[in-house]
């Protein structure tokens, strides 16, 4: 007969712990950004249909990196809730808060829970203001940790390197092109040894932009990608040949789509 | 080896159920009562009960053209002989480029429109690409059928669902329109269609002004003059109200998307109609020949 071993529970959690951290570091990076119209998201992903920057709602967006299935998985139920909230109450009502809370408690279940393994994951939930004051951008970590962050997140492998390079070169109220070259940069630049150029098809970059209509949610793909990262220095591009997740520009005499609650 | 934990500090396991792309199927297993036509109505309707007054909705055309579609409702609410409310809305954005007007109980048609809304923006979001038209119609007309059990009993809603297919390469076939009857059954309907309590009249007026080459501007003009007929025939339909300024809702659909016609723009095309009518209240002459 044997003994079955005692493990503390602080060694226990430390390993849960190590296993997630180290599942997220092997994984490539995210890069979130506030800038003058809102809020953008660039993730280095060389798979078109698999995304890692996702709509959850009207204003707000999601963005992950770690295993895709378990981040997937949390991407649709937080879409359920969104949509549920906003169908029971009003649009209006559905806030980034709502969802990171949600996101929290189930993370934190999963790293307790001693059944199954921890997510390797992690999230930033951002929801975008009228103005930038009201802008909010939360990361969650594997163990359900929340945190309100601010001008800029780095997620992923080279998280804490990609951070530095942001801190110092970030700008607050940026234009979108010069928004994108810093992150573009700052995700090309490894540690040590040159830049990657990094490409449109190995990129996948979105935005929330408060000057859109009801849905703020917005992908930049193909040609109009590659015409953002090599544009240096003009003005942000216009919503030709992109992949829209909104209703059309009015003509004159007519109102734009208006919603019904 | 998950069984105890489930469920206990988190979101339910619905929330994570993979597979299921619905919203009202989500709604199914979640939270069942939200659902519309899952309520428990007593003996309303029956044989000896007394009929419930709510409010009802009238008239709506839709009429294709060549770049798309246009449908227009009245803005009038009947309970009884009592207008319920004067300026109510009845057609609505589906997605981007479709739209859905509703005629029957206002209060369930309204709370099926904005579920049928959350559903194609649901669907959209889970899967990363838009429903075809058919397939929009379609689960219209699934939610119509779950409405069976409150239809039979007196609260009846029956949608008329029109929109822009961009899966049809030739703009003048693009537009097209979906009625449906309250056991959920869809018929693709050519040209133009209405329903409603005036949707006869609506109907008699728009096969004589109805031609294959309309514009947008046409297919506009067409529908304000049915739906003054109707108006004209039936008293749950209103006519436009000069004096508040309260005009049909008119919305096109385009490869450009949905767009509705702002009340500028559409009083003076009423004014035209009304004014047309002073001269002649029957409205347009059609050629006998």
């Amino acid at each position: 007969m044997s003994a079955p071993f005692y493990v503390s529970p602080e060694q226990l959690m430390k390993d849960r712990a190590d296993y997630a951290r180290k599942g997220i570091a092997r994984g490539r990076s995210n890069v979130v950004l506030q800038y003058a119209e809102g809020i953008l998201f660039v993730a280095e992903n060389t798979s078109k249909p698999l995304h890692k920057i996702s709509e959850v709602y009207d204003r707000i967006a999601f963005a992950a990196v770690g295993r895709y299935n378990e981040f997937e998985n949390l991407r649709v139920a937080g879409v359920r809730l969104a949509d549920l909230t906003g169908y029971t109450y009003d649009r209006r009502d559905v806030t980034g808060r709502t969802i990171a809370n949600a996101y929290a408690q189930t993370l934190g279940a999963i790293f307790s829970g001693a059944g199954e393994k921890p997510y390797e994951v992690e999230i930033v939930v951002a929801e975008v203001g009228d103005t930038a004051e009201g802008d909010s951008i939360y990361r969650l970590t594997y163990d359900g940790s929340v945190a309100e962050e601010h001008d800029f997140v780095a997620m992923g492998g080279q998280a804490e390197h990609i951070a530095g390079l942001l801190r110092d070169r970030y700008q607050q109220g940026a234009a979108l092109s010069d928004a994108l070259h810093l992150a573009v940069d700052a995700l090309a630049q490894p540690p040590d040894g040159e830049a990657r150029v990094l490409t449109s098809e190995q990129l996948e970059v979105a935005v929330l932009d408060r000057t859109r209509g009801r849905r703020a949610f917005r992908r930049f793909v193909g040609a109009q990608l590659d015409a953002m990262l090599q544009n240096g220095n003009g003005a942000a591009a216009t919503a030709n040949g992109s992949e829209t997740a909104n209703g059309s520009e009015p003509a004159n005499g007519s109102e734009p789509a208006s919603d019904q609650t | 080896m998950t069984g105890t934990t489930e469920g206990f500090g988190r979101l339910p396991a619905a929330f994570h159920q993979p597979g299921v792309h619905s919203f009202s199927d989500f709604l199914s297993l979640h939270a069942p009562d939200l659902l519309p036509g899952r309520r428990n109505l007593g003996n309303l309707g029956m044989p000896g009960s007394t009929p419930l007054e709510v409010p009802h909705g009238t008239t709506i055309v839709a009429v294709t053209f060549n770049g798309g579609v246009v449908m227009a409702g009245d803005r009038r609410a009947t309970m009884g002989n009592i207008i319920a409310q004067r300026d109510i809305e009845k057609v609505f954005p589906a997605d981007e480029h479709s739209c859905v007007g509703i005629a029957g109980t206002a209060g369930v048609a309204i709370e099926l429109v904005r579920l049928f809304q959350v559903e194609l923006e649901h669907y959209e979001k889970l899967q990363g690409a838009t429903l075809s038209l058919e397939g929009k119609a379609n689960r219209l007309s699934m939610m119509i059928r779950g409405n069976l059990p409150m239809a039979m009993q007196g609260l009846a809603v029956v949608p008329l669902y029109a929109g822009y297919d961009l899966l049809v390469s030739d703009p003048a076939k693009a537009g097209r329109i979906f009625s449906f009857d309250v056991t959920g059954g869809r018929y693709e309907e050519h040209s133009f269609h209405a329903v409603g309590s005036g949707s006869m009249f609506a109907r008699g007026a728009l096969k004589k002004f109805f031609r294959e080459d309309f514009t947008a501007d046409d297919a506009v003009r067409a529908c304000v003059e049915a739906l003054y007929d109707a108006a004209d025939d039936d008293s749950a339909t209103g006519g436009p109200d000069l004096t508040r300024r309260i005009f049909p809702v008119v919305v096109t659909c385009t490869i450009d998307g949905f767009q509705r016609i702002t009340d500028t723009a559409l009083g003076e095309i009423v004014g035209q109609v009304v004014q047309a009518r002073m001269t002649r209240p029957g409205g347009p002459a059609a050629p006998l020949t």
